[in-house]
């Protein structure tokens, strides 16, 4: 192995620094705190006695140079060449202006999160009506329906969730009924265990969680693929080809979640149903058949349609939320992240929003 | 191990060997029974039409392509099996420029130039780590404002010049090269071979230059291996390759561009001469 790079100081002629060793990165140790506090004046940096020097030694001497106006000798000639180059990209480092105060600081960051809210919510209403745009396009000139897409789409959206939805669902169906039964008990009404599961699930549950997977499942992946899309400029090679990615893209996926969301939503309040229906017959003794019937006389048609009502609403957002943050991907791969999350979060933040709304509608309008 | 001399140490040493190197992807084989020297102080530019496996044969050498057999040396050490403290070593001894930059997108260009610094040298104070990015951002040739800028906000050619400032950072031995002036402005790509020139004379570097580009290989290399039937069919200066009777080696120098970049090449000597 080499020398560590090593010098030493001879006060004859003014001051001169002897340079011994390998001035190279590998071998610099602790050189730039013992050159600081080398002994002053210096008139003269020698490197005749050094082994080998990069870039990096050649800085820490320039810099030495610089600041003491020491003149370097004992260079070869691509030492000298070397040193030249590394003179030459001496440029002073632009200092960054100060950091502000604290509360200085924290009220811009809030006045920007504010702002970019706002400028988020417009983006989003300009998206539903480039959506509707594109449906209304489509419509006129049904040819450019795009059916093949549409359908991939029914598969991705629909028939691949149907899996991990119906294993929540069932499992909610148990708490509740099980949580339901533990309450009822103290008042001898466990049969009210059969209300509860029956209502909640069909009017808030079940599209709730359907919609809560449907965001984490397919609302990201809009927005990770579209987003990919933009960033490998796919999606600007489409519109020169005169292909509208609201079209090709966007709208496929909004109509597969509009469609898919009150199936899978009915799909999932079935499922929640037959598993608290399960844990009543097992835990309360209550038959299937008794809870089927005492389902039919307790719980309303209109609660079926207050599920069907909402599911294409919340499909219809959560859709938007992906493809709109998707498109709003722009320069690198840590966007893509960041918006797929955005899209998810703003989903969910909608749709319970939405439901909250929904529920005070319903009320109004008698369907209680 | 010893320290390299200052300068070119055309001493015929391999810092780069290669024996009976075969890489396959499923059916298709890239490589079958390839050998490669490189020696220690030349640039050498590695040719070959699309496909022949140039890009994996550097993926290869520096450890990125498990190979199916064969054994590849780089500084004496085997890279296939070297333990974590060797690959360490060498790792830190060799910079690597890939085609498309390869920043990090969420740092700065002085902040990628300081990562591998960071990473190896974790004692170095922030305002040496500062100071060497700075210069190595212009001394590859970009403004000295390019340093806190994000991947993003520069250009192809910018991102091939901060990407190359990155693999420079620890003042390596050896550097590998793929593509550096495709996309590049002929001034520009001109510029990066000068830059490539004077660094190797200067740092004593080895470079082990994928390339199309037939000017590049007139003006910086050494020598010339042309990858060519899943093999180095021949490696030597273009004069020796030109007299070798390989249809392919042939059509390479000998087509419109070939014969268009000896002329520019000559030119260019002849200016300088002059």
């Amino acid at each position: 192995m080499s020398a560590p790079a090593d010098f030493q100081h001879d006060a004859a002629n003014g001051g001169t620094l002897r340079f011994s060793g390998d001035l190279s990165l590998r071998s610099v140790g602790d050189l730039p705190e013992r050159l600081a506090a080398a002994p002053a004046p210096i008139a003269t940096l020698d490197l005749s006695g050094i082994q080998r020097i990069d870039t990096v030694g050649a800085w820490l001497v320039h810099r030495y140079a610089r600041d003491n106006n020491a003149a370097v000798t004992g260079l070869d000639e691509n030492g000298r060449h070397l040193f030249e180059q590394v003179a030459e990209s001496d440029h002073p480092i632009e200092a960054p202006p100060p950091p502000p105060g604290t509360f200085v600081r924290l009220l811009g960051e809030v006045g920007e999160a504010v702002i970019q809210a706002f400028r988020t919510l417009y983006g989003l209403l300009g998206f539903m009506g480039a959506t509707a745009l594109a449906l209304g396009a489509v419509i006129v000139n049904p040819r450019r329906f795009r059916f093949n897409a549409t359908v991939h789409r029914f598969e991705v959206v629909g028939v691949q969730s149907l899996g991990i939805i119906g294993l929540m669902s069932f499992l909610i169906g148990i708490v509740i009924a099980q949580q339901g039964a533990v309450q009822l008990r103290q008042f001898g009404a466990e049969v009210f265990t059969i209300n509860l599961v029956g209502r909640i699930t069909l009017r808030e549950l079940g599209v709730l969680m359907t919609a809560i997977m449907v965001a984490g499942r397919s609302g990201s992946a809009f927005a990770a693929q579209i987003g990919t899309m933009k960033l490998t400029e796919e999606i600007d090679a489409m519109r020169t080809i005169g292909v509208n990615p609201m079209e090709a893209l966007v709208l496929p996926r909004v109509l597969a979640a509009i469609l898919m969301m009150p199936l899978l939503a009915f799909y999932a309040s079935l499922v929640a149903i037959i598993g608290g229906g399960l844990l009543c017959w097992i835990a309360l003794d209550i038959p299937p058949i008794t809870f089927i019937q005492r389902l039919r006389e307790v719980v309303p048609m209109s609660d079926l349609y207050v599920c069907l009502v909402k599911a294409p609403v919340f499909g219809a957002i959560i859709a938007i939320a992906g493809c709109f943050q998707g498109m709003q991907v722009e320069a690198d791969a840590e966007q893509v992240g960041m918006r797929t999350t955005t899209a998810v979060v703003q989903a969910i933040f909608l749709v319970i929003v939405l439901d909250a709304f929904f529920a005070v509608f319903f009320t109004e309008v008698g369907w209680t | 191990m010893t320290a390299p001399a200052i300068g070119p140490t055309f001493d015929g040493e391999a810092i780069i060997r290669v024996r009976g190197l075969r890489n396959s992807f499923g059916e298709q084989v890239i490589h079958d029974d390839l050998d490669l020297d490189v020696k220690r102080g030349e640039i050498i530019g590695v040719v070959g039409g699309s496909g022949t496996g140039k890009s994996v044969l550097m993926r290869s050498i520096i450890g990125l392509q498990q190979p199916d057999t064969g054994t590849i040396e780089v500084f004496g050490e085997s890279v296939l099996d070297a333990d974590v403290d060797d690959s360490v070593d060498i790792r830190r001894r060799w910079g690597v420029l890939f085609q498309g930059g390869a920043l990090f997108s969420t740092l700065t260009v002085a902040e990628n130039v300081q990562v591998p610094l960071r990473e190896f040298y974790p004692n170095l104070d922030q305002r040496l780590l500062d100071e060497i990015s700075a210069y190595k951002v212009v001394m590859t040739g970009l403004p000295p404002d390019a340093g806190p800028k994000y991947p993003a906000e520069l250009s192809g050619g910018m991102k091939k010049r901060a990407g190359l400032a990155r693999s420079l950072a620890l003042d390596p031995e050896l550097l590998f090269l793929d593509e550096p002036t495709a996309g590049l402005d002929p001034i520009g790509a001109a510029a990066f071979d000068e830059l490539t020139r004077s660094l190797q004379r200067t740092l004593g570097l080895t470079v082990f230059l994928i390339t199309h580009d037939l000017d590049s290989l007139y003006a910086i290399c050494d020598r010339v291996a042309v990858l060519a039937d899943k093999r180095v069919i021949a490696v030597g200066t273009i004069d020796e390759l030109l007299a070798l009777d390989h249809p392919w080696i042939q059509e390479y120098f000998n087509g419109p561009r070939g014969r268009a970049a000896v002329t520019s090449a000559e030119r260019a000597a002849t200016i300088s001469g002059a």
